[in-house]
């Protein structure tokens, strides 16, 4: 039984096709990345499956309802949370105001335990807005693991992250996993396969490849789509 | 022959405020299309050239033409110098936040509209036109006795409404080669597509703005200097046409030059053509509300495309 | 002093304030000051909106047009009594807000903006249609014998003046509940951003609908409050004008402040007062405040206070 389920989901653009029949399965309790190119639809994939795009075709299925229907808002409150790629935080409220709208109440202590469990030691008065841009990455995912959700979706956490910092988002993940079903985002390879337990590969808004990271590294095809290209950017 | 007649006036007086109308809404439009700012007081910079057509041609004397003329060079001059100004002083320091410039342009609309007020009075002045000779028309109609020509039958218009049509068709035709011909046409529209890039080449967005918005204000103060021979100088006389361009730009979909013409002679025609057989306050009732709703439900104008 | 005690402290002590006002000062202030309560109270119901949702609406002088009219049409052509008249405003502004609001939130910034202002001229232009029954721009008397509510004459200086306070107080401490309740704190995260409030599962679309109504309700409550207590309805009130001066006040008061409003009313008010005595152009000093405001202090009076010395003012 999966937790999320999508068929056939396609997006297409103004007769682009951004996102083509995609079949994705992710268990409850796993770390599923989703990896590929720039462009590859990866984007407008999980926007798809959060509800802030809506599908051309195809079907998303949470928690086995089918909730390709559902506004984002009430996908969000059956269990999903998603973290914005360009990070979308309140900028002019202070970091518990952030914390309190993520948890849906003014609770000091749990903001607290929030911005701590992802190592941000600012005073909770403080604003938002004035953190560095890591910083702000880390509240972005604070504000998602405070709602405790069943599905977490991060789209490219560790982007403009400092090392110190991408251990301890691995160590947050680790923590997560088992409880918190986490469907990730990632350019950062180590990030992958350090953390996830299953790949898939998307490639021009097709799904390439799914498997183990073991497997997916062994693709040949993936590598000649996507690893080939980041070794010779390497 | 009893209909037809009256339709042919309707047009003819729907022309002349298409004309004006295409000339105000253009500036409107040039505006929101380049700086994406919409402009509360464009209405103001109409009664500006209204009113400045009043003062030259009073100050010259002389035969109408002259202080025409003047007036037609003038206005729209400090016009554009003012808006240009306004720009550089008060939207360029606001960043064009688009909140705190339409709050800002309604601070402009009051400050324009009182000092009109205090300067130029509350009264309605006239401004004389440099020619005026009535023309009959012409009607021609299937009768019993076959084709009749009926000349005169009563009604004509004026020599100088036709001209207002001429010189509003000659300003648009030039604006429009200006706009697509010129090299500061061709900048305008590269600011328009992405004022990002258009900095990375180097054109110097900070004074683009300041001119087109300067232009925007000169092409509302021509509009006013043309027909103020017909209607009259007044210190409140910019809300019409505000509220106008605002349909014609929404209906002609913000920011489209060639929609907002199209859209322009549509409103001005219908405008003239309405209130000529219904009430003129229903009109503008339904007028606004369809509007209004174009604007919910179809938010590209009704000559746009669709955005993906 | 805790922060809520702070806080609640200020407003009470501001409508303490306002009791003893209406006692102390002479006659001509205290009209003045009921008049204030009363505009005070439609720009409350204006700063929900525009403060604290971040909508910002240059038509709602159409709710208070509503209200107004809602109240003087009952009265004066359905020989309706005062109370149940001035219910009927409030149930026009709100079925106005919730009509305007299923439209208007269709769309997003300038948009919404141009949206209100169109729906607002065509609610003006309508008042003049019927001028049969509103009398157009002139507008029309309401007979001071049916301007009282339960054996209160309201037309009678001190009574009218408490009227409004009551008016404002009620509107003052309505909205301090609220945008401290999570509701509030809701509609501050639209304004901020809205696609990220979206996005944690809060019903964007219904906060904005309530918010609209609740902002028209509380502004059509002034309007009829303005007409029963001055006992004259004219479509002025419904005109642009009047969609302009809430934003005014507001700016000028402070955006998303509770007690901003009414410091802006007072302050634009007195100005306004000053200036007509030596100029028919008086709405000049508004445009001028109104340039000043965004270039020099955009947060206004109360929001640069909050902003430097009082952290904690809601």
């Amino acid at each position: 039984m999966s937790l999320l389920q999508t068929q056939g989901l396609t997006k297409t653009f103004a007769g682009l096709t951004a996102v083509e029949d995609v079949a994705l399965r992710v268990a409850p309790g796993e770390v599923h990345a989703l990896i590929g190119p720039n462009g590859a639809g990866k984007s407008t994939l999980v926007g798809m499956i959060a509800g802030r795009i809506e599908a051309t075709r195809g079907q998303v299925v949470f928690d086995g309802r089918d909730v390709t229907a559902l506004p984002a808002h009430k996908r969000i409150r059956m269990g999903l949370a998603y973290t914005f790629q360009i990070t979308a935080i309140y900028a002019r409220l202070s970091l518990a105001d952030n914390i309190a709208l993520a948890l849906g109440s003014p609770d000091r202590g749990a903001a607290r335990a929030a911005l701590d469990r992802v190592g941000l030691t600012e005073c909770e008065d403080q604003l938002a807005g004035d953190l560095s841009y890591g910083h702000q990455r880390l509240l972005e995912i604070a504000m998602g693991v405070a709602q405790s959700p069943r599905l977490l979706i991060l789209d490219e956490p560790t982007q403009g992250l400092a090392e110190s910092e991408i251990a301890n988002f691995n160590r947050l993940i680790r923590e997560l996993a088992g409880d918190t079903t986490i469907l990730l985002i990632e350019h950062n390879m180590n990030v992958v396969m350090e953390l996830a337990e299953r790949i898939t590969v998307l490639d021009m808004g097709r799904v390439l490849a799914t498997g183990l990271p073991a497997e997916i590294q062994s693709d040949a095809r993936v590598q000649a789509a996507y690893l080939g290209v980041s070794d010779a950017e390497a | 022959m009893e209909f037809g007649p009256h339709l042919m006036l309707a047009i003819l007086e729907g022309a002349v405020g298409a004309a004006v109308l295409s000339l105000t809404a253009l500036g409107l439009s040039l505006v929101f299309g380049v700086m994406r700012v919409v402009n509360v007081a464009h209405g103001e910079f109409f009664m500006l050239g209204a009113v400045l057509a009043w003062f030259v041609a009073t100050a010259l004397g002389g035969h109408p033409a002259v202080g025409f003329v003047a007036a037609l060079v003038v206005a729209p001059l400090i016009a554009g110098v003012i808006a240009a100004a306004a720009d550089w002083l008060i939207l360029k320091r606001v960043e064009y936040d688009p909140e705190a410039t339409i709050v800002a342009t309604i601070g402009i609309l009051y400050i324009m509209q009182q000092s009109a007020l205090m300067l130029y009075g509350p009264e309605a002045r006239p401004v004389e036109p440099p020619f005026n000779s009535r023309i009959a028309l012409p009607w021609v109609e299937w009768g019993e006795n076959g084709l009749a020509l009926f000349y005169p039958w009563g009604f004509g218009t004026t020599t100088y409404k036709l001209f207002v049509i001429v010189a509003a068709a000659a300003l648009l035709v030039a604006f429009w080669l200006f706009l697509t011909r010129s090299r500061f046409g061709l900048i305008m529209r590269a600011t328009q597509l992405d004022r990002e890039t258009a900095l990375a080449f180097g054109i110097p967005v900070e004074r683009v703005y300041a001119l087109v918005f300067g232009l925007g204000a000169a092409l509302a103060a021509f509009a006013a200097v043309l027909i103020v021979p017909i209607s009259q100088a007044h210190y409140l006389m910019g809300g019409d046409p505000l509220l106008l361009s605002f349909i014609v730009v929404i209906i002609g979909g913000l920011g489209s030059i060639r929609g907002t013409i199209l859209a322009a002679l549509l409103i001005g025609l219908s405008d003239g053509i309405i209130s000529v057989f219904f009430s003129p306050t229903l009109a503008k009732i339904l007028a606004t509300l369809l509007v209004a709703l174009v604007l919910v439900f179809r938010p590209q104008g009704l000559f746009g495309k669709k955005p993906a | 002093m805790s922060e809520t005690g702070k806080i609640w402290a200020l407003h009470l002590a501001l409508i303490a304030a306002l009791i003893v006002a209406g006692l102390v000062l002479p006659a001509y202030h205290q009209g003045n000051l009921a008049r204030i309560l009363v505009l005070a109270t439609y720009a409350v119901g204006y700063n929900l909106l525009f403060g604290y949702t971040g909508l910002l609406s240059l038509g709602h002088a159409m709710f208070f047009g509503a209200g107004m009219y809602g109240l003087g049409l009952a009265m004066q052509h359905g020989d309706v009594s005062a109370l149940p008249a001035f219910v009927i405003g409030l149930i026009c502004a709100a079925v106005l807000a919730a009509v305007v609001a299923l439209l208007a939130l269709r769309t997003i910034g300038v948009a919404f903006m141009i949206v209100t202002l169109m729906f607002a001229q065509s609610a003006f232009l309508t008042v003049l249609y019927f001028g049969e029954w509103t009398r157009g721009d002139e507008g029309f008397v309401l007979q001071q014998a049916t301007r009282q509510i339960a054996g209160v004459d309201l037309s009678e200086p001190t009574n009218r003046y408490y009227a409004a306070l009551i008016l404002f107080s009620a509107a003052l401490l309505i909205t301090l509940k609220l945008v401290r309740a999570r509701f509030g704190r809701v509609l501050v995260a639209i304004r901020e951003n809205e696609e990220r409030t979206r996005m944690l599962g809060y019903d964007c679309f219904r906060h904005k609908f309530l918010a609209v109504v609740l902002s028209g309700t509380l502004s059509g409550a002034a309007g009829a409050a303005y007409g029963l207590l001055f006992g004259y309805v004219g479509a002025s009130f419904t005109g642009v004008q009047y969609s302009i001066f809430p934003l005014l006040w507001v700016l000028l008061g402070g955006a998303g402040t509770v007690i901003g409003p009414f410091v802006g009313a007072l302050f634009m008010f007195y100005l306004i007062d000053y200036a007509s005595g030596w100029t028919s152009a008086y709405m000049l000093i508004a445009g001028a405040v109104l340039v000043a405001l965004t270039l020099f202090a955009p947060l206004g009076l109360m929001g640069e206070l909050r902003k430097r010395w009082l952290r904690w003012l809601p």
